[in-house]
């Protein structure tokens, strides 16, 4: 390019000496005291309508908006104690979010029925509805039925007799007498199959069953839409039929649930056209519209009567008792069309007409279906519920009838599963009684029961549907109850673990709690089935644990060992054995003495299966860090717990575990290795560091954090002794520099070793261990050329560039102060990092290793300097070792004299491949550097320099404001000096306008 | 090309007492002009009696069968020969309902030998070579309060009590298992719109029961030149206990009196309608066994 002088390709570089102490002081900040911490999360409660700012940006406004009355309190509480650690501590919340529901409500239930699957009991959920049923008693049907439909299953073959379904053999219906008498058929069409149409579907497995069912319900949905009503009811009918039948009675109430949402469907399509169709004139208004919502039957025109009334008569001429039942039961709501006063009228009825149904089962889903119709309609009248109960009190002695009996031998089903049938439609039927009873309804509903015999059953349900707090007040009672039920029907367990789960819910009177558990405990324990004790011990170890104290939940445990470990029982249980191991965690406000229990490391032996075993200990730990969220301890039997726990989570941890898996055990070892604190017994905090290196070797994380925790101690002790190290303490700082310098090797991510390194070392430099620091620095050297070209930061692939800049510019401001040693050359370190930087395979397209390279500039010429601006207290660096000798400042002139060449040379290549914006930025930066930093006497550096400003001029690319500014900034840095070289050297810096291109 | 005729009457439930107007449209539906030689309406309501085959040789029944007696006629012409514009026309009407001279009227009553209706047949004449068209639309006469002679529903309760020493009409006594079912009606004069109530309870049964049931049965006579005929048919049968019903629980009996095929026991000098309801308790190896309770029914 002609015209434009090329920048000369080397100079000779002479540095000159700043007043640097005296620029510090300028360019510091007035200071200003502040109350937080800057990260912490701004929380500020306000006690006044004026908004008070706590902190703003820098906390230079603190002052000002503080005001006396209204006190701001930072909630600092919750924040563990290094508020970008929180994140990483235990687990993250999503992770945690896992753990605590680790199934949904609906697959919780069926995994309680999967554990236990004979027996009907869904203790937890009742209690816990019947605590919060207030206004959900309508809604919680709809939760049960999935819990129903899940526990009541069957691999018997069921069959269907319908006239809707295609498929399946024909039967033949008994012919209809010839009779001539139309009337009579006309009237019994409705409840008899049509001719020859029947079909009866044998052997269908429950699958298909139920496939069965819901195509009947498609169909009554269809042919209600093609105005075949008729059609409809008689699907509605026939549907309801099939709950006569209890040939396969463990599957009865699934069966009660399938069609009771088709009768539901039906009777919502009847009330929703009766009120669609109903023309209503609202007042003062002369076009027909629907009835609204929430209509009286006085608004209700004699035609929607008319057709009410015709459902009605329809429904009440269908010859079998139970569909004529199911189906009023279902369309009741329609009496809304007729008189709003007739609900409690027709509830009764029915209730009365139940009894007429012989079996006691089919009795009591009926019930149950009526209670529920009943309490969806707005009824305050609640009588019907009692007389409902009643009515089923009325004929209990049938449940334990021979023929009953009979019928249960034939289909070789026991009395308790068969009682254990009952139990969904009971508790629903109870739990409505018992919402919002008295404690008076409960004594009278509990007289009346203890009069019958075999009253496990009635027992069960009155705990699972009353208040806890009333059961909880009769808890000695119920004990005294349950103890004489005889055994024979209901499983005894299932009552125990009922009262259970109350007493958990509520408490009992202080004074009889423990008497109430060894009552309870006589009988469980006597119990031989290990599924039957551990469900009644899941709950009970949370009432010891919660009324009771450590002693007797020790002994609780131990119970449960002897119990359990019999014929390695406890391996068909780990769910529930898990259970109690969370409940007595989650009511263990002591971990101490917890861990000091005798039986409860047993107790974690006996989970043999390593993932149960691993999940147990990580809630354990979980629960730990918790609990001691600031807490730290030095008790060496929970320290030794503790370790043991946390060696079975490590050492789960190997090739196949998943990467959050690692995570997750990693942090909670870590959070262990921060809690312990042997306070001023360094020597045995280190030896306990020591241990942990040794049993955890599997786990960066940890291995990070025990060379964290040394360095802390190793600045500890320094505080402690003030930097004066005697003999003993520089031993020990020796000894913790040591440790740091052989754990880190084991570190796999070469980016924790770099900076674990560069912090060894500085601590090492600050304790005055120089070999060490040395040393540290050294491998971290040696590190450097194997960071890989990329890392992943948030999940994203990203160059790791800006990631060695950052380091390396950290790296050489520690340089500066480490004083050389005396075995090796001037300023070996920074030698060696040069060639780092040399030989470090950088890309071409970035100014990376110019970035570098005028930092290094920048050290350099600090190192030059009379004195540093910043010393470790205590250890000289080489401006007090060399005193700014002559040969000392040559060899680094010449340094900078090579880094410049390197520089000049990347300008060059920018310039030849027309990267001319970074070329003229990067000549700026160099320009600056010179200007400030060099000698600019010499007329070598200033001709350079001059070049440089034209180069970065050259091309139009650099910014006028910019050019200006930046003559500004030089003349304000040579304001104080009065040498006519930098006046000159300003007058020569010419900006080019853009025109002149 | 289809015209369609439709009577519409106003009244949506149809039931119409003695002095009222039956009044409504006659809805004519046509795609196309068309010319009808007048449009006529008639009004009128019968009994027609029957005799059965058991009571009278088959032929006799065929053929003697009893001439009907008609209780009100009435006609109007609609419309005098002319046109009628496509399109829907309605043509409204009202007749009085009054019964013909020296009769009354009944309540409309569906039975086997007995049918008690009333019809309104609207015919359209055309020219021969269309055919002529008819609808008729039936409508239900219910008595209203007031009419002498009318006897209201008052509670009468009978009680009974079933058991083996109870029952006639059995060969063997030994084999009849023991047992006692005691109840109660509230009354035996029931009004015809409320159900029939009471209560059953079954204190002891040797033996399981299948199904308790509620027959109710009509008891129809006609009379005739040859003497008359009586005639018992079922009406319906309404289960109240499924299965082996709970001993010493009081099942209710409830039953709803369908409409049409039930109305007030009518007793006229040519023929008689009346109820009786038996109580059916069907045991397990289905022997049944059958109480029966003549009831009257009212229309108040």
């Amino acid at each position: 390019m002609p015209g434009a002088t090329p920048p000369r390709l080397s100079c000779d570089w002479v540095s000159k000496s700043r007043d640097v102490l005296q620029g510090n002081l300028k360019k510091q900040l007035p200071f200003e005291e502040v109350l937080d911490h800057p990260l912490k999360p701004l929380v500020v409660t306000m006690s006044e309508t004026r908004v008070v700012k706590l902190r703003t940006v820098g906390g230079s406004t603190t002052s000002s908006t503080r005001s006396s009355t209204p006190t701001p309190t930072q909630s600092s509480t919750t924040y563990l104690m290094d508020p970008l650690g929180a994140a990483l501590e235990g687990t993250d919340p999503l992770s945690q979010l896992a753990n605590q529901q680790k199934l949904d409500p609906l697959s919780a239930m069926a995994a309680e029925s999967w554990v236990e699957p004979v027996e009907g009991k869904r203790g937890k959920e009742n209690v816990t509805t019947s605590v919060a049923m207030d206004d959900g008693l309508r809604e919680s049907w709809s939760s049960r039925k999935a819990g129903i439909l899940c526990k009541f299953t069957t691999s018997e073959k069921l069959s269907i007799v319908t006239s809707f379904l295609s498929g399946g053999e024909k039967v033949v219906v008994k012919a209809q007498s010839s009779m001539v008498d139309k009337v009579r058929t006309r009237l019994e069409q409705l409840d008899d199959f049509e001719d020859g149409s029947v079909r009866q579907m044998l052997d269908l497995s429950q699958q298909e069953y139920v496939g069965r069912i819901e195509q009947l319900n498609t169909e009554l949905v269809q042919a209600w839409h093609q105005d075949q009503r008729v059609k409809a009811l008689k699907i509605a009918i026939q549907c309801s039929k099939l709950l006569v039948d209890t040939s396969v009675i463990q599957f009865y109430p699934s069966k009660f649930v399938l069609i009771t949402d088709i009768l539901d469907i039906f009777g919502k399509l009847v009330y929703e056209r009766l009120r669609t169709k109903s023309d209503y004139y609202a007042p003062g208004s002369k076009v027909p519209t629907c009835l609204p919502e929430n209509f009286t039957a006085d608004m209700v025109p004699e035609s929607a009567k008319e057709t009410c009334r015709n459902w009605f008569y329809k429904i009440a001429s269908i010859r079998e008792l139970v569909p004529r039942l199911y189906v009023e039961m279902a369309i009741l709501k329609s009496y809304s069309f007729l008189t709003s006063g007739e609900f409690s009228q027709a509830l009764l009825r029915l209730t009365k007409m139940i009894r007429g149904i012989g079996d006691p089962l089919v009795a009591v889903y009926a019930r149950c279906y009526l209670c529920r119709v009943g309490l969806s309609i707005n009824s305050s009248d609640r009588v019907y519920l009692r007389e409902n109960f009643y009515d089923f009190l009325a004929t209990y002695t049938q449940l334990f009838s021979p023929s009953i009996r009979l019928d249960l031998s034939l289909q070789k089903v026991d009395l308790s599963t068969y009682l254990t049938l009952y139990t969904p439609a009971l508790d629903y039927i109870l739990q409505s009684v018992a919402h919002e009873a008295t404690e008076k309804t409960l004594a009278e509903i509990l007289d009346r029961c203890k009069q019958k015999c075999n009253s496990a059953l009635l027992f069960n349900t009155i705990m699972a549907a009353f208040k806890p707090a009333y059961i909880a007040a009769r808890a000695t009672q119920f004990v005294e109850l349950l103890t004489s039920c005889d055994d024979e029907g209901f499983p005894k367990y299932l009552l125990f673990r009922t009262l259970g789960l109350c007493l958990t819910l509520a408490d009992p009177p202080t004074e009889h709690c423990l008497q109430i558990l060894n009552d309870v405990w006589k009988i469980v324990s006597k119990l031989n089935d290990p599924a039957q004790y551990i469900s009644c011990a899941e709950v009970w170890v949370q009432y010891a644990a919660k009324h009771l104290s450590t002693r007797e939940v020790n002994t609780f445990l131990g119970d449960i060992i002897n119990h359990m470990s019999g014929g390695r029982a406890y391996e068909n249980h780990y769910a529930s054995l898990q259970t109690v191991m969370e409940r007595v965690l989650a009511h263990a406000n002591d971990f101490e003495t917890l861990l000091t229990m005798d039986k409860f490391l047993p107790m974690l032996d006996i989970f043999q299966k390593e993932s149960v075993k691993v999940e147990v200990c990580k809630s354990i730990m979980l629960h730990y860090t918790k609990t001691y969220q600031y807490q730290t301890t030095n008790d060496p039997v929970i320290t030794n717990a503790l370790m043991f726990i946390c060696r079975v989570m490590h050492d789960s941890v190997n090739a196949l575990t998943v990467e959050d898996e690692k995570r997750q055990i990693g942090n909670l070892i870590c959070s262990f290795v921060k809690r312990v604190d042997f306070g001023r017994d360094f020597e045995q905090q280190l030896s306990f560091f020591v241990e942990a290196r040794a049993s955890f070797t599997n786990l960066d994380v940890i291995h990070a954090q025990l060379v964290q925790s040394v360095n802390r101690l190793a600045v500890e002790t320094r505080c402690i002794v003030k930097g004066h190290h005697t003999r003993k303490t520089a031993s020990f700082v020796h000894a913790c520099a040591a440790y740091c310098y052989i754990t880190i090797p084991s570190i796999t991510s070469v980016l924790m070793r770099l900076e674990l390194y560069l912090l060894s070392g500085q601590v090492a430099l600050l304790n005055q261990c120089l070999g060490q620091a040395d040393a540290c620095l050294k491998a971290a050297l040696n590190l450097i050329s194997d960071v890989p070209k990329m890392i992943e930061v948030d999940g994203k692939h990203r160059s790791s560039e800006p990631y060695i800049v950052s380091y390396i510019c950290n790296f050489l401001s520690t340089l500066l102060i480490v004083p050389d040693s005396p075995e090796q050359g001037v300023l070996y370190l920074t030698k060696g990092l040069l060639n780092v930087i040399q030989n470090y395979s950088w890309d071409h397209q970035s100014n990376a290793r110019s970035t570098v390279y005028l930092q290094v500039l920048d050290m350099l010429s600090a190192a030059s300097q009379e004195s540093y601006p910043y010393h470790i207290d205590m250890v000289d660096s080489n401006d007090v070792l060399y005193g700014s000798d002559p040969k000392f400042i040559a060899e680094l002139n010449r340094m900078c004299s090579v880094v410049v060449e390197e520089i000049l040379n990347h300008l060059k290549y920018l310039g030849a491949n027309e990267h001319y914006q970074k070329q003229s930025s990067l000549a700026l930066e160099l320009l600056i550097r010179i200007a400030v930093k060099a000698d600019l006497s010499k007329p070598d550096l200033a001709t350079l320099a001059l070049n440089l400003w034209n180069l970065a001029q050259k091309h139009g690319c650099m910014d006028i404001k910019l050019a200006v500014r930046t003559t500004e900034y030089l003349k304000k840095k040579f304001s104080g000096s009065n040498e006519d070289v930098h006046a000159d050297f300003i007058s020569r810096l010419k900006i080019k306008s853009h025109g002149k291109q | 090309m289809a015209i369609q005729l439709d009577i519409k009457l106003k009244k949506h439930n149809k039931i119409y007492s003695e002095g009222e107007n039956v009044s409504g449209v006659l809805a004519i539906l046509s795609q196309t002009d068309f010319k009808h030689d007048g449009i006529s309406l008639l009004m009128e309501g019968t009994v027609n009696l029957q005799l059965s085959a058991k009571n009278v040789g088959i032929f006799e029944a065929f053929y003697n069968s009893v001439k009907p007696i008609p209780l009100v006629t009435s006609s109007i012409d609609l419309a005098m020969p002319g046109k009628i514009p496509a399109g829907m026309t309605d043509i409204p009407f009202e007749f009085p309902l009054k019964p013909r001279s020296g009769r009354s009227l009944y309540e409309t009553y569906h039975g086997v030998f007995v049918n008690i209706q009333y019809v309104v047949k609207a015919d359209l004449k055309r020219s021969f070579l269309n055919k002529d068209l008819s609808k008729s639309q039936e409508f239900i006469v219910e008595y209203k309060t007031g009419i002498t002679g009318l006897i209201t529903a008052k509670p009468e309760p009978i009680n009974f009590k079933i058991s083996p020493e109870s029952i006639q009409n059995i060969k063997d006594k030994a084999k009849v298992p023991r047992f006692l079912v005691t109840g109660h009606l509230d009354s035996a004069t029931c009004c015809i719109g409320r159900p029939l109530t009471g209560e059953l309870v079954v204190e002891r049964c040797e033996v399981p029961i299948k199904s308790v049931e509620l027959q109710l049965v009509r008891v129809e006579t006609c009379g005739c030149a040859e003497g008359y005929a009586r005639d018992a048919t079922e009406v319906q049968n309404i289960q109240i206990g499924e299965g082996n019903v709970p001993c010493g629980l009081a099942i209710p009996i409830h039953m709803v009196f369908p409409r049409l095929f039930t109305c007030p026991t009518l007793i006229t000098n040519n023929f008689k309608v009346e109820f009786e309801v038996n109580i059916v308790i069907v045991f397990q190896d289905d022997h049944l066994v059958t109480e029966n309770f003549p009831i009257r029914l009212t229309r108040f």
